[in-house]
């Protein structure tokens, strides 16, 4: 009976072109759609806020270097990772992110709790030379990024434009001064009461890279992995709240 | 299979207007993208742009004279196919080249890295890989084939005109800007979708025009039916297309800057990005490669395919559940635990409509096994099933959240991606080059079927090579990160398992190696079968004629 009536279909492109994109239809729509339902994907947690123009600008340069081609930003519920890296990552901790930065592969560690675990000198050092601090490290050299000025740091408010249109909640504020903030992270001599008035006194305003006359990709790469977990308190965050038990 | 006599009626020439019109609308775009460019990537792309504007204006203007832009529907269109081999061949040893220099790298971590520029480093490498062996190598596979197998099984001329030609250099021309863009550091950072958005938009005009060649073709044909092969091209035809576009929805950050920012963040980018991933590999290294196979081993075993029910079965199947399956890449991520069982269900589950699908293809040589003696070329199509067979027979095991526990972010995906890659894609790509070479420069037989048995040979072993040594790196690095010693404490730093890789690292690039190697001397064989030449003292077959074939 389906094989007779099969001829129909291969008798009408139309029909099997159709048939294919119903078929081809229903499981994504099935397994995506719900997911935008954000109440029931993403738990509220406090801490979690969008990125400063500097960290945004070096999110940049970790995307363009392919970084998350060897290091993944997800750590699971598993007892080693755990313990390896930290508390297993929460959805909300990557709900600003666009794209995300997951991964699939680790030939370098976890990166999802790497903020304020080494020194700004380490990772500076690290991602210079990583045989320099790592002897049996694999990871290429990053050298060229100390001294070289920011790509974006003249467009910097486009970003953050372009961030608010796919739902990145920032301000009219945080757009206007997006150019500044970029500055002010980097120099602990500027005026940095905005950016944290904007971004919360969390952030951190240092000399990221030890080179006080200018701010580097170098600066901003570091101010973005030193960010990376620390948003979230776990010290008041309640795993088994009712509202994290979806 | 007789080309239709009907002559073309005095019809506007819609394939050149369109051409000529792209290529005007590219170039206008392109000249203010060189000079209002805000980034070195936009610069640099604006110039391929407007050049290959002008190649194609040229190019018109020096064929209008000439029989090129004659459609001649009594013949079938067959120069862009040979363009087509010749690009997946050359696309080929360009990517397989690639993926030798960065698993050296991975190996020898010196190697090719500079203090002073980034564009030699893994992480800018690596997207150039997976895209140039994908989509250039895999990709121009499917574009040469899908043309060749469309009008011999419709009986017609590639619709379109000069469109098929439009298509095919506008696939190259996605290809060398995506490649660039990796290089420069041009990224979208999601895996396997690494084109930014105006890379991204082209290739949506060059898919639309593909999709109108293909049904086009479809809807000229003198066959009532259509023939299996078929379903599968356009079933990835259009699942890719719907596929590229969800995937790549963005914002850019300017009309003539390189970056944007994809519409869907965090789980739910992480949820479409796999749903494409996966998919990627269930419908471009899949459904394509399966239509390779539905038309090139009968042909090539000269009997009929061993099942229509089971085609019918195979084709729904796998299209239906293939789908579902994208979800087993985040296992244990923060993705809704719902969604991750869903998709372990369906990819085990498509072990059976993909098993269905190697057995269709194997027992069609029922009656003509023999034929495996003989014909080198065959053994190659033969073995890139049993691969096919076995990873993705791997894949639903590594779906189980259990084993994706130890499995996920070490070599041992690596390993299982490479065994259906190298295996499936990359041995029924060369069957089907071996075969179409002759047919397609009239040429009465191989240059040397020597060289096939010989490329057989050193793929295979390279194959061996490679996923025996993502086996062992992949599962002893899983296991050492599991690892605790008698106090309780985790046994190993992250740092002593990365120097546990390295010589599984070693005998990775070896076999990949071996690999590439053989798929040059895929290349002269193939150019000296262009050439016409035939190597002296070889037989017609590999067999000795006074054999008699086993019963």
């Amino acid at each position: 009976m389906l094989f007779k009536n099969h001829g129909i279909i291969e008798r009408n492109s139309m029909i099997l072109l159709i048939g294919i994109l119903l078929v081809v239809s229903i499981g994504g729509i099935v397994q995506i759609a719900p997911l935008f339902r954000i109440e029931q994907t993403i738990e509220k947690v406090e801490g979690v806020r969008p990125y400063t123009p500097l960290e945004l600008a070096g999110r940049g340069v970790y995307i363009r270097e392919g970084c998350y081609t060897c290091h993944s930003q997800m750590i699971r519920p598993l007892r080693d990772e755990i313990e390896r890296y930290g508390h297993y990552s929460l959805a909300a901790e990557s709900m600003y992110d666009h794209p995300f930065q997951w991964g699939s592969k680790r030939t370098g560690p976890d990166l999802a709790r790497v903020g304020a675990k080494y020194s700004d000198a380490w990772h500076v050092q690290h991602l210079i030379n990583p045989r320099s601090v790592v002897p049996e490290s694999i990871m290429p050299p990053y050298a060229f990024l100390e001294g070289r000025e920011i790509g974006i740091k003249d467009v910097v408010d486009k970003h953050i434009v372009a961030q608010t249109r796919v739902g990145v909640p920032y301000t009219q504020a945080d757009i206007d001064n997006a150019k500044t903030d970029l500055m002010a992270q980097a120099d602990p001599n500027a005026d940095s009461e905005g950016l944290q008035a904007r971004y919360g006194g969390k952030v951190t305003v240092r000399d990221f890279d030890g080179d006080p006359s200018k701010v580097t990709e170098m600066d901003a790469l570091v101010a973005y992995l030193q960010v990376l977990g620390t948003m979230v308190d776990f010290k008041t965050y309640e795993p088994k709240k009712a509202e994290n038990l979806r | 299979m007789e080309p239709n006599l009907l002559k073309t009626k005095a019809m506007p020439r819609f394939d050149i207007i369109f051409t000529c019109s792209v290529a005007f609308l590219v170039a206008l775009w392109a000249v203010f993208a060189t000079s209002h460019a805000e980034d070195l990537g936009m610069a640099f792309h604006g110039w391929i742009f407007l050049g290959a504007a002008i190649a194609a204006t040229l190019g018109l203007v020096f064929t209008a004279h000439g029989t090129a832009l004659q459609n001649d529907q009594s013949t079938y269109s067959d120069g862009v196919i040979r363009f087509g081999v010749i690009a997946s061949t050359f696309w080929g040893i360009v990517g397989m080249l690639v993926g030798v220099v960065i698993a050296s790298q991975l190996a020898f971590p010196e190697l090719l890295y500079f203090k002073d520029f980034g564009f030699l480093n893994f992480g800018r490498l690596r997207p150039l890989h997976t895209s140039a062996v994908i989509f250039a190598f895999g990709g121009n596979v499917l574009l040469a084939t899908s043309f060749y197998v469309v009008q011999r099984t419709c009986r017609a001329r590639l619709f379109g005109g000069m469109l098929p030609w439009f298509v095919f250099w506008g696939y190259q021309l996605f290809i060398v800007l995506a490649a660039t863009g990796y290089l420069l550091g041009v990224s979208s950072g999601q895996e396997y979708a690494e084109p930014t958005w105006h890379v991204d938009l082209w290739l949506t005009v060059v898919w639309v025009a593909y999709l109108l060649v293909f049904l086009g073709t479809l809807w000229k044909r003198k066959e009532p039916h259509i023939y299996v092969a078929n379903w599968f091209y356009l079933a990835f035809i259009v699942t890719i297309a719907m596929l590229h576009v969800v995937n790549n929805l963005a914002v850019p950050t300017s009309a003539f800057a390189t970056s944007s920012y994809p519409l869907f963040g965090g789980v739910q980018n992480a949820l479409t990005q796999w749903w494409y991933g996966h998919n990627a590999v269930g419908f471009f290294l899949t459904a394509g490669f399966l239509a390779i196979m539905y038309y090139f081993i009968p042909k090539q075993v000269n009997r009929p395919v061993y099942s229509y029910q089971l085609s019918i079965v195979h084709f729904w199947a796998l299209i239906f559940i293939y789908i579902w399956a994208g979800p087993h890449h985040l296992h244990y991520t923060a993705l809704p635990q719902w969604a991750q069982t869903l998709g372990m269900t369906f990819s085990i589950i498509l072990w059976m409509p993909s098993w269905g699908g190697m057995i269709n293809g194997l027992m069609t040589l029922s009656g003509a096994w023999d034929k495996l003696r003989t014909d080198p070329v065959l053994r190659m199509f033969v073995a890139s099933l049993a691969f096919y067979g076995m990873s993705t027979f791997e894949g639903p095991v590594m779906s189980v959240r259990a084993v994706n526990s130890l499995s996920h972010y070490t070599d041992w995906t690596i390993g299982h991606v490479h065994s259906g890659a190298l295996g499936w894609v990359g041995m029924v790509s060369f069957g089907a080059l071996y075969a179409l070479t002759p047919w397609l420069w009239k040429r009465e037989r191989l240059y040397s079927l020597k060289l096939v048995e010989m490329h057989f040979w050193l793929s295979t072993i390279g194959i061996l090579f490679y996923i025996s040594s993502m086996w062992v790196s992949g599962i002893q690095q899983g296991l050492m990160w599991r690892s605790y010693n008698e106090f309780g404490f985790l046994s190993y730093s992250f740092v002593e398992t990365v120097k546990a890789m390295h010589l599984p690292y070693i005998v990775r690039a070896i076999g990949g190696l071996l690999y590439l190697i053989g798929t040059c001397i895929m290349a002269y064989n193939l150019w000296r079968t262009v050439d016409g030449a035939v190597a002296k003292k070889e037989p017609l077959t590999l067999s000795n004629p006074n054999l008699v074939p086993a019963e």
